[in-house]
């Protein structure tokens, strides 16, 4: 794959397994309420996509569509950040990471809205609209698990400290993204780095929390180096084809 | 501002080729396609077919352009199956179906018919305008039973993605509101 169709590759991975992760909660969460905002952002994430892995299977031109990329490849080949794939955990430790992306995920989007690719601009002004969402939800969750009881309160600062040290990840600037950025498609993710700050800063404010301890930065997921999560993620959503290769319906 | 879905010109599919291009058996005018698809419902909102919902964004002689309400709709591709299935029973069988992305469906692309579908259905209808969708549906939905605007949100995202759960204090009913989006 080119730099351009592996930049769609990992909004497309992104994506896909942070709908995963979340779909595991269907069925599970507290009360109904949650289940169905947990079960419609996953929808909104496997939406998102379907539509990048599409074009990265396009721009790639053998003949791989969306499904081959999600159900036939294996963890190495995974270009998903570290974040997305981390455990759902209890209920605030899922908040904690929906907060970190989809906040990084918003803004990103809203920058991708002015991508020279017309397929990457298109998704991403569709997904944005959705994202806001996403983030809002996230935002209410934190505000009244940290500033809730006793109880709620440490399980949110327990779960924002796991999730803390993946967010660095997300603005890293590598070789593919440096190319697509060249080249128009892409965008510079280290500047939407002091949005970011501001809008989590604003949250944990309001939730009376106070930032995780900084700690070294885990990375690797861009170039396929990931944490064991991934492997067990996979092998339930690849179940099917991994058991029947080829299986259709 | 409001930007009403705009039905192209129909077009001839002779045109630009020579004059005596073979002619599909049925070439249906843009009003028969719009006259079917007036007919064809949403499938997770039935009371409200998918022009009157605003998915429906172009039709000519030869294909219809539909878009996705929501990235991740399940309904997406039932309802191109319903589209596809409504125009083969009819003898249209050559007109296509595409898909776009862009611009992306918008609420205020519900036309009038189908908000009052939507509440006699039991559904508030979103607001209307982009001064609505900036108040990221913090005003109050009025109550799709009883009228009254004493009514509260219950949870952002309901039963399918385009839809919030509401509840009516006056009447105590709860009710699903469409989402401005």
């Amino acid at each position: 794959m080119d730099a351009i169709a592996t930049y769609a590759l990992r909004l497309g991975d992104d994506s896909l397994i942070l709908g995963q992760r979340l779909s595991e909660w269907c069925g599970h969460a507290p009360v109904i309420e949650v289940d169905l905002s947990l079960a419609n952002v996953a929808l909104d994430q496997i939406g998102q996509a379907t539509h990048f892995l599409n074009l990265a299977g396009e721009l790639e031109g053998k003949g791989r569509d969306g499904d081959a990329l999600a159900f036939r490849r294996d963890v190495m080949d995974f270009t998903n950040c570290l974040l997305v794939e981390q455990p759902n955990g209890d209920f605030a430790q899922t908040i904690a990471r929906q907060l970190l992306f989809s906040h990084y995920q918003e803004l990103l989007f809203t920058a991708l809205t002015g991508s020279k690719n017309a397929t990457i601009a298109a998704i991403a002004a569709k997904a944005v609209k959705e994202t806001s969402y996403h983030a809002t939800l996230a935002s209410d969750w934190v505000i009244r698990l940290g500033d809730g009881t006793n109880e709620s309160k440490s399980r949110m600062i327990a779960g924002l400290d796991w999730m803390w040290r993946f967010a660095d990840e997300l603005f890293v600037m590598d070789d593919i993204d440096a190319a697509a950025m060249t080249a128009g498609v892409g965008v510079d993710k280290a500047a939407l780095r002091a949005a970011w700050d501001a809008r989590i800063d604003a949250v944990l404010a309001e939730a009376t929390l106070s930032r995780p301890a900084p700690r070294r930065a885990t990375t690797g997921g861009r170039n396929g180096r990931h944490s064991e999560h991934l492997g067990h993620l996979l092998s339930d959503m690849q179940f099917l084809q991994r058991a029947y290769p080829g299986a259709t319906w | 501002m409001a930007q009403a879905p705009s039905w192209t010109a129909g077009v001839s599919p002779a045109s630009g080729g020579s004059a005596d291009s073979v002619l599909p058996a049925r070439t249906p005018a843009v009003q028969d396609v719009r006259a079917i698809l007036a007919n064809v419902p949403d499938p997770e909102i039935p009371a409200v077919s998918v022009i009157d919902l605003g998915i429906v964004r172009e039709i000519s002689a030869d294909r219809v352009v539909i878009t996705p309400t929501y990235t991740g709709c399940p309904a997406t591709l039932a309802i191109e199956q319903s589209i596809r299935a409504a125009l083969d029973a009819n003898g249209f069988a050559n007109v296509a179906i595409e898909t776009t992305l862009s611009p992306p469906w918008s609420t205020d692309w519900i036309s009038d018919k189908g908000r009052e579908d939507l509440r006699a259905y039991g559904i508030a209808p979103p607001p209307k305008g982009a001064a609505a969708a900036s108040l990221k549906n913090q005003t109050a939905a009025e109550c799709p039973r009883c009228g009254s605007s004493n009514t509260e949100e219950l949870s952002r995202f309901g039963s399918t993605p385009c839809k919030a759960l509401w509840r009516c204090k006056a009447c105590a009913e709860p009710f699903d509101r469409f989402k401005c989006h």
